[in-house]
């Protein structure tokens, strides 16, 4: 049986997100042709940003009112995936809370977050924080419920011409026990810990909340979020929600700068996918200059006023 | 009831073997999935705060899981129930095992870790929902129940999203929710007496066969061996160099 593919699109507020085209990007090396279901009111442009990306064969709008609740959005995805061998939701927040309600409504299993496809029914995902990858086979003749890991694919090219978009309303009617009250966006001078592109971040050696503090005019000069290990919160340096690690946040920035921070395992775990990784540390046999791509030994205290002379300074 | 997953300790640096059958795991520290235990201690708050009568912690897997069933009752757990399973499950196999238990203790809240950090499938709860056909509130950093419902605030990409379910409900924890308690060698010795029942998974009359094969394992593709500078202004030079600034 020739593989049909059924993309989960996503959509914040009026607009279709990223996720959706690296979605179908992961959905055109099961199958040439690609179907997407969009969840938004009728006169919001998500059906039509779904339309014009390349692959996309025809779009599937089902006209919901704001905002999509996984209990009440996970009936309509199990119906809408009678006929598709594959549906593929992205692993945002979105997908992951959606995705496994809709394979156990299906009576199927999942494969989260995959990374490569193989073939048809075999994958690539990362197990253990991405310290080792998994290939799967899913079994021949369910359907394939996944999740997409959005850091392995890139969105693709436009299409020329944009696919028909079927609208249709919801099928079933909302359960009523689960209710949206408010959503509250982080929206604050600094970048976003988890989406930043860059990421300054600081561990034990700085030694206390004052200390700390000093990361943050480092940070400002290079448009960075802050981080910190595990150690740091531990100790009382910096809030929770700062940590970075298999038990944090685990990222992907382009460029990490670990600033006496020793690098325990589950701290590497949160960032061996950063692009170019950078270590400060005044312990030359430290565990964070073995996946470092750039290292310098030295305390952070002399280091940080040095560089942020460095980045002052030095013609661009 | 809080379900908790065995797991190898978080601080623990996994070894991908090399014939690609797996991960070696055999001789290293095993803990409470640490965002089980982020559930558990949630549990145990809302007892303290007289919202929860009762705290049942339950594990479905190898007999050894009772171990961290212990573990669960010294933090404070009232009872622990194991459901003892041959061969690994899949997330699938784990919610219908869930599913039965919650038939027969009809806890009015679930709460478990939004994922494992062995096989981050981060499934069980969502589908445990599914199958009850119950409320999910998923990635949750605060938790308040008030009566026949639960406020829950969850961790979303946009942000955070505030979300009322009717109880009873799945709740799966995030990070922020809270510090879990450490064991005090008291409770430890007091936990040895507390009830912790075991069941075989045959006994739940469940499908619990896995579908999704693992073919083989490896290790990622290693990082390229980096170079060190020798001050900051050669690393800012360096940095310009490859683009990252």
């Amino acid at each position: 049986m020739a593989a049909r593919v059924l993309v989960v699109g996503e959509s914040t507020g009026d607009l279709l997100s990223a996720s959706t085209a690296k979605c179908v990007a992961c959905a055109r090396e099961i199958a040439p042709d690609v179907e997407v279901a969009v969840f938004a009111s009728r006169a919001a442009p998500v059906a039509a940003a779904a339309a014009a990306l390349a692959g996309v064969t025809r779009v599937l709008h089902v006209e919901w009112p704001a905002p999509a609740l996984a209990a009440a959005l996970a009936p309509e995805v199990a119906r809408l995936a009678a006929g598709f061998t594959h549906v593929l939701g992205p692993s945002s927040t979105f997908g992951k809370d959606l995705m496994p309600r809709v394979a156990a409504l299906l009576g199927v299993g999942q494969i989260s977050d995959v990374m490569r496809v193989l073939d048809p029914q075999r994958f690539q995902r990362p197990i253990y924080a991405g310290n080792a990858i998994a290939t799967v086979r899913a079994p021949a003749g369910r359907t394939v419920v996944a999740t997409v890991r959005l850091a392995s694919y890139a969105a693709g090219a436009a299409a020329r011409e944009a696919a028909p978009v079927d609208a249709r309303a919801p099928v079933g009617a909302p359960p009523s026990h689960t209710r949206f009250v408010e959503l509250r966006s982080q929206r604050a001078d600094r970048p976003d810990l988890q989406t930043a592109t860059r990421v300054v971040a600081g561990g034990r050696a700085l030694g206390s909340t004052d200390n700390f503090a000093r990361l943050y005019e480092l940070a400002d000069e290079l448009g960075a979020a802050v981080g910190a290990s595990r150690a740091a919160v531990d100790s009382g340096f910096v809030p929770n929600e700062l940590q970075v690690g298999q038990t944090g946040k685990i990222i992907a920035p382009e460029l990490y700068l670990a600033i006496g921070i020793s690098g325990a395992i589950q701290h590497l775990t949160g960032i061996k996918d950063a692009r170019t990784i950078v270590a400060i540390n005044r312990d030359p046999d430290a565990p964070i200059f073995e996946i470092a791509d750039v290292g310098l030994v030295a305390d952070w205290a002399s280091a940080v006023p040095e560089l942020l002379a460095a980045l002052r300074a030095a013609p661009r | 009831m809080v379900c908790i997953k065995r797991v190898v300790d978080y601080n623990v640096r996994v070894r991908v073997k090399p014939d690609g059958t797996g991960v070696a795991v055999d001789g290293l520290k095993m803990s409470i999935n640490p965002f089980d235990e982020i559930a558990l201690e949630e549990a145990l708050r809302l007892k303290e705060r007289g919202q929860a009568g009762e705290v049942l912690v339950v594990s479905i897997g190898a007999a050894d899981a009772q171990q961290q069933l212990r573990t669960g009752l010294a933090m404070g757990a009232d009872r622990a129930l194991l459901v003892e399973a041959a061969a690994p499950l899949e997330p699938l196999g784990v919610a219908r095992a869930l599913h039965a238990l919650v038939a027969r203790e009809r806890p009015d809240l679930v709460l478990l870790g939004k994922q494992a950090i062995d096989d981050d499938h981060a499934q069980t709860g969502q589908m445990l929902a599914a199958l009850w056909d119950r409320p999910q509130a998923t990635f949750a950093s605060r938790v308040e129940i008030a009566g026949t419902h639960a406020t829950v605030t969850r961790e979303v990409d946009a942000g955070l999203e505030v979300i009322e379910v009717d109880l009873p409900a799945v709740v799966t924890t995030d990070l922020r929710l809270n510090q879990p308690r450490y064991v005090k060698l008291p409770e430890i010795l007091k936990a040895k007496k507390k009830p912790l029942d075991v069941l075989r998974l045959d006994s739940l009359g469940i499908d619990a066969r896995a579908e999704i094969v693992v073919e083989r394992v490896d290790a990622p593709a290693p990082r390229a061996r980096g170079i060190r500078v020798r001050d900051c202004a050669e690393l800012v030079t360096v940095l310009r160099q490859r683009g990252v600034l």
